[in-house]
């Protein structure tokens, strides 16, 4: 295990919940309602939050010593390596839900697993971000069931979302080379070995919602290559903006 | 040399940016104070990853080390153990409550927060607890918003974490 690998690695968690953080801080102003707008803009400030962390661990183990506003900020498209689902316009509130429901339930499995690290710093963090996660899982699921098990109009919306993102959901389980070998030192966490607690999990949810689970195939993959989404372009010029014109600019 | 008795005294002049009736030693936010030929090394902790007051405390903690003329002082950040309100003094508790904040219950493994299952919290305004939950998310990352059915008065209660 080298320390590029390591670096890799961090630079993937922290892509993650960089740019789940700030797809969800677009709700910001924006809320169905003011709790719900306070309530994603509190949850996108606990994924900006635990990114922060990871870019600064990833800041000390980059051979170039970059900060974590540069890792952040200053990368190009390709050098992004977050999961395609999490880069993916809001759309409704029912797709906003939907993956929130998709991923936290999959990142709460994730952490629980990380927490075992034998690095300090990545089990300080999954213990740490644990306790955030708990309560966007229960966010999600409230909602997903308000909505299933709602009007007509809210459960045909949430179903919809639930189809429509389903071919992104394989990328949460996927794993390559670097993972395994990194899964396998005791290190980062066997994605691929959450699947069946996940399904399950999910299973539960879909039937108390009166929701009917997707069976398409899981077929988009490629952020973890830096293969992105027609997306991922325009997140990035609103996210860096600032920073690509007033280069090192301070809050 | 300094007394690390000293040092917390003094850091108990700081108040959280986000609730001013505490302080950030009440708050369980400084975890350690070291005191060595080096200097003054005090260690803080988020209370939640995103917590947007932590640069404040962070500077809040730098004037008035400075202020009492500490001279060498670091401080640093960690995220383990993971904060849990727990470490909130009794004394915070009360606190909170004169201040219309329902405190957060002790016993932080929250374990039926994911079954659904929700704790009376007591209205810090009449003690009824037959109050429910508005939204998981209030003011700040830490509360959630309640309504008591009793009083009516709608108030924020700190979460468990």
């Amino acid at each position: 295990m080298t320390q590029l690998q390591q670096f890799n690695y961090t630079i993937r968690l922290a892509d993650d919940a960089l740019i789940l953080g700030q797809r969800l801080s677009e709700w910001c102003g924006h809320g169905p309602i003011l709790e719900e707008d306070i309530a994603l803009s509190n949850i996108a400030l606990d994924y900006v939050g635990q990114a922060t962390n990871l870019y600064k661990h990833a800041s000390q183990l980059d051979t170039q010593k970059r900060d974590e506003d540069v890792l952040a900020l200053t990368r190009m498209e390709q050098e992004y390596n977050n999961m395609l689902m999490l880069e993916l316009p809001n759309g409704d509130y029912a797709a906003t839900i939907m993956r929130q429901y998709y991923y936290s339930s999959f990142y709460l499995l994730f952490l629980d697993k990380l927490k075992t690290s034998n690095d300090s710093f990545l089990s300080g963090f999954a213990e740490k971000s644990i306790k955030e996660l708990r309560y966007h899982v229960q966010h999600a699921s409230d909602w997903v069931k308000r909505m299933g098990d709602g009007t007509e109009e809210s459960h045909n919306r949430i179903q919809e979302a639930a189809n429509q993102l389903w071919p992104y959901v394989g990328e949460m389980f996927g794993m390559d080379a670097l993972e395994s070998e990194l899964a396998n030192a005791g290190y980062a966490v066997d994605r691929a070995l959450l699947v069946d607690e996940w399904k399950k999990q999910c299973t539960v949810l879909f039937d108390e919602a009166t929701l009917t689970m997707p069976t398409e195939a899981w077929h988009h993959k490629g952020g973890r290559e830096g293969r992105h989404t027609e997306h991922m372009g325009f997140l990035l010029a609103e996210m860096q903006f600032m920073q690509r014109a007033y280069p090192g600019a301070k809050w | 040399m300094v007394s690390s008795d000293h040092i917390w005294s003094i850091l108990a002049e700081v108040s959280d940016p986000e609730i001013p009736v505490l302080n950030v030693v009440e708050m369980g936010i400084v975890r350690e104070v070291l005191i060595s030929d080096a200097g003054v090394e005090v260690t803080i902790t988020p209370t939640y990853s995103g917590c947007p007051a932590m640069k404040t405390i962070e500077t809040d903690i730098a004037e008035v080390l400075e202020e009492y003329g500490i001279p060498n002082y670091t401080i640093s950040t960690v995220l383990s153990p993971a904060w849990t309100t727990d470490w909130m003094t009794d004394e915070a508790r009360e606190k909170l409550r004169m201040e219309g904040i329902a405190p957060p219950q002790k016993g932080s493994a929250d374990k039926g927060l994911l079954m659904g299952r929700l704790r009376d919290v007591k209205c810090p305004r009449c003690g009824s607890t037959e109050t429910r939950m508005i939204s998981q998310f209030g003011s700040t990352a830490c509360k959630s918003l309640y309504q008591c059915a009793s009083c009516a008065e709608p108030f924020d209660y700190f979460k468990c974490i």
